[in-house]
């Protein structure tokens, strides 16, 4: 970006300045031993020019809207829409969940985020022995289509998108959703959304898992298929980094295994017969904030280079869309901490204020209150105005990519791409991704960058303010959220009900062709939807899976 | 030659929750600390973890909660092991707990209980003190 | 109930709390083992070992399956290695199992090598007795390497499994050395990676040129496995029971191999109550640190201090 002799002069400027720092620093010794990012990379005691030799602009920055999209995916960014300010809520039983859309709805809220219960993300009912005690815990139960009427009842889904967070039954779940618009007159072309839908991450993060990773993917493609073809209008797959971060990865780690995961499941859709573009225009992607300012938005700046990279170099896209990697964000829930609860509103704001110069297109805030249960309506309301302090307060979101051409962001970002893709070389090398997971490569890698920072943060090498540093011996207690006693009992009577008031025979039908095509090669969409409007359980769609496709078991790797 | 007794201590996450970032991690540092940790691995019903704390005859289960199944799951498995007549077995917890529901944990025969944010080694030093290997 | 009577009749409680005692090397442990011997000797030992990574655990999983449902009960010792750095370890191999975890006909232990002088192996037999006397008719032994101590374990074993994965170029000539002499059946697991036909053809190589290992009758069979998907293991067990078979036909190869491990058995039983014995009195003697001095400073060499230590102890007089 500079030319020789502007190189040769900034060479020798620096080896002049490098000099008077040596000099200032044997006086007044630096405050560390070892200057680096939360990922553990080592920081230079400056940046400049010098450290963008190897970049180009056009071909490597560019413009905003323009390939390679390092500066955004829209040419106006925030200054023609802002993000989507998606908060993710859901608790107890649908009924009390449905309060809440409604709640957030008239406050103004475009998107809809649902969060289920345990049961529920790993395709068990309510009155599973395995599920004693979850009932409505972490989100709301799902056990029939009867469950999903009443979550959306008065919510205006034609007008609204929903998000649903759900992986391993995510095709039923889905169906449910198609099956309760229809229900209601509104065509399933009609419908917006995502699901999250992103099996290979949880065998290697999040850990909700069902059936091994290839009759998974044969699941998830069977969505994107069906999607491409009936449901235009929703993403059927969001590519999670998100929870591998949660678990401890690195930055790099996170953005090279969830492209890599992006890249698995293009494969296998291209290999089913769908032409990139059709659908790699609705796959969308979903990262975590940390609290590494400026690594974080180096990684999300990466990201979009890469992925434009990819599609354009590996699957020959030729439609620009398809070059976009829009994401999701959520800030890190692993950074917040229980003592001295508020001063997780200061780390969600800077973790938001990465995702914004980041240029994120959705951003969920976590409440203050996170690290202790699901968040009080207070709690995830101020997380709601942090979001909107930064976009209308801040001045930030007054034009694309503020920090494009910083030297350190710059530096960052290309070490970034380059460390992601050698990851996504040697997971190549290993045949894939899911080669890699059956091999435990990925969890094997993010098992060490946890322990490793987790050693940091007990040597006191990392700080963590009220944890490590800066401790209180008083804290102000937190109210919180507590699940309705008796929901449990409540919710198996109700989908006793529901079982009492169905055709038994019907259901039994309809599940014994979803087993049958299971077995064979076809899409299994349709015979899921045909169940799930008989009020076929979500488990016993689930159990179907389970006993055609086998269960999968946790490797255990630590 | 006398051996002395090793301290062996199961770590268990039961329930259907996957985060398993904080027991792996937890195993990792008792191992560091010189104990034997049997892994339990993921999605264990307290019946399973009793079955295995008694076939490995550890000296003690750590519980690992983050998705606020806790109040059942935990006080069940301390349950189950005095109908084994294994109470002798202690049990601790950590994870994520609101505030109110630790004493009544602690009622239940849950022996120590331990939030996010504790350094390493106080979670092995409790251990070290508290913790007599079961002869 | 005596702690013997206990286990004999099947008490999960009482045989784990005695393999603890076994493993921890206290002295009364050695009392009831020898009240349980006569209820020993029912059980088939098989033997599962490999380097890390090559998917024991998974395999034992899916052996134990095809057993229970075949109606025979299992005991499972898993062995994992201690840290050298702390002495502690994790013990992982049982997640791999947990399907079999609440069936009553299954018992899964996990041990660590834990790095004293020999004392593994002799732990690992006790604990196998105690498993037998339990009534368990089958016991798998799954330990991790191939180093002596891997070595000596496997050779407690009736048949001893190797297993190996593709691509193992290099390991496989570290092998030829040691563990591939004890091995009675070699299993290529995962073996839909490239390179599983080289693989096996590398084995079969190495023991073609070793003829006095088949030149008694039995010639180990290689054996390809997935044991992730359960491919494989019916036929390792069929296996398994031919080696079974082969062993027991003979009237005279079974007395024989009898003989051969009664007198190892023993041998190391000697050798480790010696050790055990005798060992920690001289280290902990003035004796020993006197002539450790000595030593340092040149003033004497090590096998005059080594013999004149040990001869005072064993044949006190001769010294």
């Amino acid at each position: 970006m500079f030319n020789k002799k502007e190189l040769e002069e900034i060479a020798a400027d620096n080896k002049r300045w490098q000099r008077i720092f040596k000099e200032s620093v044997s006086k007044t010794p630096e405050r560390l031993e070892r200057f680096s990012t939360v990922s553990g990379r080592p920081i230079q005691n400056l940046y400049t020019p010098l450290d963008l030799r190897d970049l180009d602009y056009s071909k490597d920055i560019g413009l905003p809207g323009q390939y390679p999209f390092t500066r955004g995916v829209q040419p106006s960014m925030y200054r023609g829409r802002l993000w989507t300010m998606r908060m993710f809520a859901g608790l107890g039983s649908a009924r009390d969940t449905n309060k809440r859309f409604h709640l957030l709805v008239n406050e103004g809220q475009t998107g809809l985020s649902t969060a289920f219960d345990m049961p529920t993300l790993m395709g068990y009912d309510t009155d599973s022995p395995r599920s004693r005690g979850e009932c409505g815990r972490c989100g709301v139960a799902i056990d029939t289509l009867k469950d999903m009427e009443i979550l959306f009842e008065g919510l205006p889904i034609d007008r609204i998108t929903t998000s649903m967070t759900i992986n391993p039954p995510a095709s039923v779940l889905w169906a449910m959703y198609i099956a309760m618009a229809e229900k209601r007159g509104i065509s399933r072309s009609a419908i917006g959304g995502t699901i999250q839908n992103d099996m290979l991450k949880e065998f290697i993060a999040q850990k909700t898992f069902m059936c091994p990773p290839r009759p998974s993917m044969r699941l998830i493609i069977d969505t994107i298929e069906f999607g491409t073809k009936e449901v235009p209008k929703w993403n059927p797959i969001s590519i999670s980094g998100y929870h591998i971060r949660e678990a401890g990865s690195t930055a790099v780690q996170e953005l090279a295994f969830t492209l890599a995961n992006g890249i698995a499941y293009l494969e296998a859709a291209v290999e089913r017969g769908l032409d990139v573009d059709s659908f790699a225009p609705r796959l969308s992607f979903f990262f975590n904030s940390h609290l590494d300012f400026f690594e974080e938005i180096a990684k999300f700046r990466a990201a979009r280079r890469m992925w434009a990279r990819i599609m354009k170099e590996r699957f020959k896209a030729k439609d620009p869309r398809s070059m976009w990697l829009r994401f999701h964000t959520q800030t890190a829930g692993c950074s917040l901490t229980a003592q001295q609860p508020y001063n997780n509103i200061t780390r969600t704001a800077l973790e938001a204020l990465a995702a914004v110069l980041g240029g994120t297109q959705s951003l969920h805030t976590n409440a203050l209150d996170e690290v202790l249960a699901l968040p009080t309506e207070e709690a995830a309301t101020i997380a709601l105005r942090t979001q909107q302090i930064i976009a209308e307060e801040s001045g930030v979101a007054n034009t694309p990519d503020p920090l494009g051409g910083s030297f350190f962001v710059e530096r960052l970002t290309k070490d970034i791409e380059e460390e992601a893709f050698q990851y996504i070389r040697k997971i190549d090398d290993m045949r894939g991704m899911v080669t890699a997971i059956e091999r435990n490569y990925p969890q094997m890698e993010i098992a060490d960058s946890a322990y490793r920072y987790q050693e940091q943060i007990s040597s006191g090498e990392k700080t963590v303010v009220g944890v490590n540093k800066y401790g209180a011996e008083e804290e102000l207690p937190l109210k919180t959220v507590q699940v309705e006693p008796g929901l449990e009992e409540k919710q198996i009577q109700w989908t006793n009900r529901v079982k009492n008031s169905r055709d038994n025979t019907k259901v039994r039908d309809a599940l014994e062709k979803l087993g049958e095509a299971a077995q064979r090669d076809d899409n299994l969409m349709h015979y899921i939807i045909d169940a799930v409007k008989e009020y076929a359980t979500l488990q016993e769609i689930c159990d179907v899976f389970r006993d055609v496709f086998g269960v999968y078991r946790d490797p255990g790797i630590y | 030659m006398n051996q002395k007794r090793k301290i062996r201590i199961l770590v268990a996450k039961p329930g259907l929750d996957g985060h398993d970032r904080g027991a792996r991690i937890i195993a990792r540092a008792y191992r560091d600390a010189g104990f034997e940790v049997v892994y339990s691995g993921l999605h264990q019903t307290p019946e399973e973890i009793v079955q295995a704390a008694i076939q490995e005859d550890v000296d003690m289960i750590g519980l690992s909660s983050l998705a606020g199944a806790h109040m059942y799951l935990f006080p069940r498995v301390v349950e189950l092991l005095k109908e084994k007549d294994a109470e002798d077995i202690v049990v601790c917890g950590g994870g994520i707990f609101p505030e109110e529901d630790i004493p009544k944990l602690k009622r239940a025969g849950i022996k120590e209980i331990f939030t996010p944010g504790t350094p390493l080694a106080v979670v092995t030093k409790w251990v070290e003190e508290n913790l007599k290997p079961r002869g | 109930m005596g702690i013997a009577e206990k286990i004999i009749s099947g008490d999960v409680t009482a045989a784990a709390k005695l393999i603890r005692d076994i493993d921890d090397m206290v002295p009364e442990a050695r009392a009831i083992l020898k009240e349980l011997y006569p209820f020993t000797g029912m059980a088939y030992v098989v033997g599962i070992t490999g380097a890390s990574g090559v998917g024991k655990s998974t395999l034992v999983d899916q052996m134990v399956t095809h057993l229970r449902k075949a109606g025979r009960t299992v005991g499972i010792l898993a062995v994992d290695p201690t840290s050298p750095f702390s002495g502690g370890a994790i013990l992982g191999d049982r997640v791999r199992m947990q399907q079999h975890s609440m069936d009553e006909g299954v018992f899964i232990r996990s041990m660590a090598t834990r790095g004293y002088f020999g004392g593994l192996t002799q732990s690992i037999k006790g604990v196998i007795d105690v498993l037998d006397a339990m009534g368990k008719e089958y016991i798998l032994v799954e330990t991790v390497g191939v180093g002596q101590d891997e070595i000596d374990i496997v050779q407690t074993a009736h048949t001893s499994i190797i297993v190996l994965i593709p691509g193992m170029g290099d390991d496989i000539q570290a092998l030829k050395a040691g563990i591939l002499e004890v091995g009675d059946i070699f299993v290529i697991n995962k073996a839909d990676r490239e390179g599983a036909d080289r693989t096996v053809s590398d084995i079969k190589f190495m023991i073609e040129m070793d003829e006095k290992r088949y030149k008694d009758g039995w010639k180990p069979p290689i054996l390809t496995a997935q044991a992730v998907y359960g491919k494989g293991i019916r036929e390792i067990l069929d296996e398994v029971e031919k080696h079974r078979e082969y062993l027991t036909s003979s009237k005279e190869r079974q007395s024989k191999y009898r003989y051969e491990k009664t007198r190892n058995d023993l041998v190391e039983m000697i050798k480790d109550k010696i050790v055990y014995e005798v060992l920690d009195d001289i280290i902990h003697s003035g004796e020993f640190e006197e002539a450790l001095q000595l030593i340092m400073k040149r003033k004497i060499d090590p096998y005059t201090a080594c013999d004149n230590i040990v001869l005072k102890k064993l044949k006190p007089g001769k010294g």
